[in-house]
């Protein structure tokens, strides 16, 4: 049993939804990125995942592009994702890897696991790993006690559901409508949709993510997701921040909303 | 593991690496394409649309004047460049235009380096009233404005990337960026043989009728398989292409150009499988141009259709198992060659294909003048003459 699985198993106990924020290693700079996490914590996030800046998101908008672009400016690299992944469980918070896969296979796919592991982390969200490409992974992860962490989407069949989500450990990433990260003016209804497909074939935590920014999405989610993931919505307040000491205070007040949003839906 | 498979590898190459909101059209892809594959009905559709359209067979001429700088070697040029657009890339974009209407799907979106492949999928689009966006490197439309106007005046919207380099990857980005938000409506007609399976393959088939023609036409010029078949390789379609007939015929030697922009030693080059690593990108595994942290590197090259840090998967494969060879041929080589063919052939290649030309002169050298060498000449330099001009130094 990973922290991970931990906290989300405290979650249902307390019958409500996780809240887990999303931040790129080396942004908005190698130290500010430590302070972020700590402000995170702090204010009542239940799970960090740190993101490992890439050359090429194709999953991701134009506001974690641009953090990912800065942060790759600034030198990051593994040393940097993995400092930010202890600095994240030093917090006592469950912290999570979420990388695009070319970065894994260079890395070396055992060691990276084992990285993972030595490093406090949980398990690691793998976007754009298909559970065909996934064998040399599953070994990995299962040989580091860590949750290997699926995404899934609006238009992955009920016969593929049953069968990644067999693969998956920790919980079930479910994104919230079709398309790419970014803050949306609403969370689709597709969202809906997909959680209770994936009730049907699995008894994971499910755990929902892409484009929420807000109390009031966090709290409609919470209804009947387990747990709300929030990742442009932080970026965009540290790029909008005048400094590093507004940004930080910025992400300290909608931390703290979103963790009352994700207290109020049920 | 099994060299090909169901999954589209090519021994530990190709594969998908994509979000999973993909996987259906992807499977939906990879399912008409199979059934339209063994459809005479769609296969005679698209040969007829090949020989009223496209303009093919395309012939083959013997380059006798330039084969004397090959050291006398016979050399005989495939003559994609004659097609409809002016390269191979319109037997691709036919096939995945049709197979676009048998999906029901009404838009298509394209990446675009050079143009030229933005520029045919804007030509299939206007041909068979589907909608067209093309996604090109903002840097990239700047360098090619005039296929920019081609591409508007046949229709397509052409959109500039801003995003990470601004150059043919970045476009590829954006490209799957569009089509994650709207698969439902839209297929995305990849420019070469890369990308998530089944587009290795699936672009492969509707190229392969180059080395088809070919090997028929080179056993009736010269009575023999040729010694030598050479391509430029960027993401490799022209070059598997006119491959794929050969590759059973174990005594002709296949050879890929790669851009070595100003010399692999250098790290300025665009030769992925000279000078990289295996890895992921853009949804396939196959050579990458890549630091430590798996970083995609920017690649350099004269030519801007060759101008990919990524290259086919097929084609690692041919490498690792020694079925095909692979060169580098830096940008002053290349431009010799424009050179050269366009003053003793009277045919002005692109800058691509002049990786190819400038390949047949040093195997031709080696081979001596017994060898039959086939290049495949992918397409004509028209959108080449400014580049050229001020790379030869003539006034414009
Ligand atoms: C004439 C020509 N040849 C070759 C290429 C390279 O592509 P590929 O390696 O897929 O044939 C291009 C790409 O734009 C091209 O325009």
């Amino acid at each position: 049993m990973t922290s991970l699985d931990s906290v989300l198993e405290k979650c249902r106990a307390e019958n409500r939804a996780a809240l887990i924020a999303y931040i790129p290693a080396g942004f908005p700079s190698r130290q500010g990125c430590l302070k972020v996490i700590q402000t995170l914590a702090d204010a009542g996030v239940d799970a960090i995942e740190i993101g490992f800046p890439y050359s090429d998101p194709v999953m991701d908008g134009p506001v974690i592009q641009e953090a990912a672009d800065i942060s790759l400016k600034g030198g990051t690299g593994a040393t940097e994702v993995f400092e930010a992944l202890k600095a994240a469980s030093e917090t006592g918070t469950a912290s999570v890897v979420m990388t695009y896969w070319n970065p894994i296979e260079r890395y070396g796919v055992e060691k990276f696991a084992a990285s993972i592991a030595d490093n406090g982390g949980a398990g690691v969200i793998t976007p754009d790993l298909t559970i065909e490409e996934s064998e040399t992974w599953l070994a990995a992860t299962k040989a580091n006690s860590i949750n290997p962490i699926y995404v899934v989407a609006p238009s992955t069949k009920d016969a593929r559901l049953t069968r990644v989500t067999s693969m998956t450990g920790g919980f079930v990433y479910a994104a919230s409508s079709m398309g790419v990260t970014g803050t949306r003016e609403s969370v689709s209804i597709d969202a809906k949709d997909l959680v209770s497909r994936i009730r049907k074939v699995s008894d994971l935590p499910v755990c929902v993510g892409l484009g929420v920014s807000t109390r009031e999405q966090a709290k409609s989610l919470a209804a009947y997701a387990d747990g709300v993931i929030v990742g442009s919505a932080f970026i965009k307040l540290l790029l909008n921040a005048k400094d590093e000491q507004a940004g930080l205070l910025a992400v300290s007040q909608l931390a703290k909303e979103l963790a009352l949003g994700v207290r109020e839906g049920r | 593991m099994k060299s090909f498979d169901l999954l589209g590898h090519f021994g530990q190459y190709g594969g998908r690496f994509v979000p999973e909101a993909l996987i259906e059209a992807l499977d939906e892809l990879e399912a008409v394409h199979n059934q339209t594959q063994k459809d005479p009905v769609f296969l005679a559709e698209l040969a007829e649309l090949h020989r009223t359209y496209t303009g093919r067979p395309s012939i083959i001429t013997e380059a006798k004047r330039f084969s004397e700088h090959a050291g006398g070697a016979r050399i005989f040029l495939k003559r994609e460049d004659l097609n409809h657009t002016g390269s191979h890339k319109i037997n691709n974009v036919l096939g995945q235009a049709l197979l676009t209407k048998r999906m029901g799907k009404k838009r298509i979106i394209a990446e675009t380096g050079a143009g030229q492949h933005g520029v045919a999928a804007a030509t299939a689009a206007a041909l068979m009233g589907l909608k067209c966006v093309v996604y090109m490197g903002e840097e990239d439309t700047r360098r090619q404005s005039l296929n920019v106007a081609r591409m508007k005046l046949l229709g397509a919207e052409v959109v500039a990337v801003t995003s990470g380099s601004k150059t043919l990857k970045d476009a590829i980005n954006e490209a799957m960026r569009d089509w994650v938000t709207n698969v439902h409506d839209t297929h995305y007609m990849l420019g070469t043989v890369a990308g998530p399976h089944p587009f290795p393959t699936m672009v492969r088939d509707f190229h392969k009728v180059i080395g088809e023609e070919s090997r028929e036409q080179m056993l009736e010029i010269t009575g023999r398989l040729p010694d030598a078949v050479l391509a430029c390789v960027g993401g490799g379609s022209n070059a598997i292409g006119i491959f794929n007939a050969f590759i059973p015929d174990a005594n002709v030697r296949l050879i890929g150009l790669e851009a070595g922009g100003d010399g692999v030693e250098t790290g300025r080059h665009a030769a992925t499988i000279t000078g990289g690593t295996p890895g992921v990108l853009h949804g396939t595994r196959s050579y990458v141009l890549q630091d430590k942290n798996g970083q995609t590197v920017e690649s350099h090259s004269i030519s801007a259709g060759l101008d990919y840090p990524g290259v086919g998967p097929e084609h690692a494969y041919l490498h690792d198992v020694g079925r095909a060879e692979y060169r580098a041929i830096n940008d002053d080589a290349a431009m010799n060659a424009f050179a050269l063919l366009s003053k003793t052939e009277g045919i002005i290649p692109a800058i691509e294909t002049a990786h190819a030309l400038a390949g047949a002169l040093i195997i031709g050298n080696e081979l001596g003048p017994k060898a039959n060498l086939l290049i495949n000449l992918s397409g004509r330099g028209d959108k080449d003459v400014q580049t050229a001009a001020q790379y030869l130094g003539i006034p414009l």
